[in-house]
């Protein structure tokens, strides 16, 4: 069915090449996600994740030098607490909650199938939505990270392999990501201009796009 | 960009270092997590006051930390909020047995942020009451947004409940007393240029000269209109219109004043906003019991102002008049 290149499970290896490759991705177009946050927002979206994202890959550099985890859990709980203590604003406390909610469902488990990893995803957005109490339709990252976790879950469960699965969550995500851009905001900053949201794609769902973009590149194949 | 720093993402860390110097032996400053605490806390028995928010708008809050006012205060990246360790690591730091009262401005970031670090003190058996700001009247429809920010009334409660938790008042008066001030107070902001963070490096917002933002926040959010600028009388009457119609103040209330520069508008024009304050009050009934008149909360390099009111009763006005010994606010002491 699936190349024999790919791995079909999400392994600990596969989250950390998928995480550097997240930090790597915000790195190259923090300015863009700053630029996107500066229309409707305070213009720090791309600065904040990038000072984050650096900081989650040394603490994976740490691990590396030291043992190496097996197991998923302390490995996205890691990342979830690094984020929480370093990003600040809105963007920590939603990414950090996303990560440690996530770290939470793959507790000691060392592999996990496309569908047991769609209940992991779900779990974390599930977090997302707890903290920011944002629904569908806000122009938050909720409207790309729901429909990434519901594809997730729907390829996977038809039998999809796990790069597939990765696959079509990315493309919701972008789908889900683009269509903030017509929407009027009404959680965060971007709330306080009323109308004059509408128009401007929103930066938190569009880091939420990078996040699932490189999941399908790196995290079926950690090599 | 013109400012006196070295590199723009050291200006956090370089400014405490400076704080740590200048305020010896009344401040202790921690780095890595970031926060500033006064120099005798915990004080046992009493009561703690956090508070924090992004970096930018001094000398909110770092400069109201000291006996009568807060225990400490959390600052973060220039206006972004703090991160929950910080006020996890300052509450353990300043907890004196009787709780503590977190000051938090309505901001999606400081909100979430400080409630994650209750969530995480709450787990190592730590009491925290959290008391969320929102007293600027600019936003509108709060239903549909992210609700009223939090501007000037956050160092009305902070010196008021301050004062209270020095006389050894419990948490639950002191966390009621934040409530009230918010209950009783409304502000709006005008910005006549926008602030330029030392990040980005050019102004956060586009204002041309002849043009100023009426209900500007205090990170260059915007306001409710832009209008032409116009003469002071005509720019506090806007304020004050929108300020007083809000809570409503009415005649035979007594308030406290408070007429913030938001960090570029010399003391001089805000004196003269304040005499425009008075007449205008003063012909509604109004009485201005006390005032407050200085840069207090501000927004970087921004020129403009904010107006606040409070409606005092007894109570507010003989905390108000309680000592305070802080780096911003002193008297009494």
């Amino acid at each position: 069915m699936n190349a024999a290149a790919h791995a079909n499970v999400v392994t600990a290896a596969g989250v950390t090449a998928w995480l550097r490759a997240f930090a790597a991705e915000v790195a190259t177009r923090r300015d863009e996600l700053t630029a996107l946050d500066a229309a409707i927002g305070d213009a720090d979206h791309g600065v904040n994740m990038d000072r984050g994202m650096k900081a989650v890959a040394g603490k994976l550099q740490d691990f590396a030098d030291d043992e190496a985890p097996a197991t998923l859990g302390p490995v996205l709980k890691a990342a979830g607490m690094t984020l929480v203590s370093t990003v600040g604003g809105a963007a920590g406390p939603l990414y950090g909650t996303l990560f440690l909610e996530m770290g939470k469902a793959a507790a000691d488990r060392t592999t996990l199938a496309a569908a047991e990893w769609a209940g992991v995803v779900s779990a974390g957005v599930a977090g997302v939505q707890m903290r920011g109490k944002a629904e569908p339709d806000d122009k938050t990252m909720v409207d790309a990270l729901l429909p990434a976790a519901e594809a997730l879950r729907a390829a996977a469960g038809s039998g999809a392999s796990l790069v597939e699965a990765l696959s079509a969550a990315a493309d919701a995500a972008e789908a889900g990501m683009r269509a903030t851009t017509p929407l009027v905001a009404r959680k965060g900053r971007a709330s306080y201009l009323g109308e004059r949201s509408a128009g401007h794609q929103d930066p938190g769902a569009t880091s939420s796009w990078l996040l699932f973009e490189t999941a399908a590149q790196t995290l079926a194949d950690p090599t | 960009m013109k400012k006196l720093i070295n590199r723009p993402e050291d200006v956090v860390r370089e400014e405490l270092a400076g704080i740590a110097l200048a305020h010896a032996g009344r401040l202790v400053v921690h780095i890595d997590p970031h926060w500033i605490a006064r120099a005798d806390a915990p004080v046992a028995g009493k009561v703690a006051l956090v508070s924090g928010g992004g970096s930018g708008h001094e000398p909110l809050h770092g400069g109201f930390v000291g006996p009568g006012m807060l225990d400490a205060a959390c600052p973060g990246e220039v206006f972004t909020s703090p991160t929950p360790d910080q006020m996890l690591a300052a509450t353990r730091a300043v907890d004196g047995g009787a709780g503590s009262l977190h000051i938090v401005k309505n901001y999606t970031g400081d909100v979430m942020n400080f409630e994650m670090a209750a969530d995480l003190a709450r787990d190592e058996g730590l009491t925290v009451e959290q008391v969320v700001i929102d007293d600027d009247v600019a936003v509108k429809d709060s239903l549909y947004t992210a609700g009223r920010r939090g501007v000037g009334a956050t160092v009305l409660a902070e010196k008021i409940c301050g004062a209270a938790a020095e006389q050894g008042r419990p948490l639950a008066d002191v966390a009621g007393l934040c409530r009230t001030v918010n209950e009783y107070s409304r502000s709006m902001g005008v910005a006549l240029t926008s602030c330029t963070t030392p990040m980005a490096g050019k102004p956060t917002f586009d204002l041309p000269s002849d043009e100023m933002e009426v209900g500007v926040g205090i990170h260059g959010e915007p306001g409710r209109e832009r209008r032409p600028l116009a003469a002071a009388r005509e720019i506090v009457e806007a304020l004050a219109e929108a300020v007083v119609t809000d809570l409503p103040y009415g005649s035979g209330d007594r308030v406290l004043a408070f007429v913030n520069g938001m960090g570029g508008t010399p003391l001089m024009e805000l004196y003269i906003v304040y005499g425009e304050l008075h007449r205008l009050l003063h012909a509604r009934g109004i009485t201005i019991a006390r005032n407050l008149v200085g840069s207090y909360v501000t927004s970087l390099d921004m020129a403009g102002c904010s107006i606040t009111l409070l409606r005092l009763d007894d109570e507010l006005t003989r905390l108000w008049d309680a000592p305070v010994d802080t780096p911003g606010l002193r008297w009494g002491a």
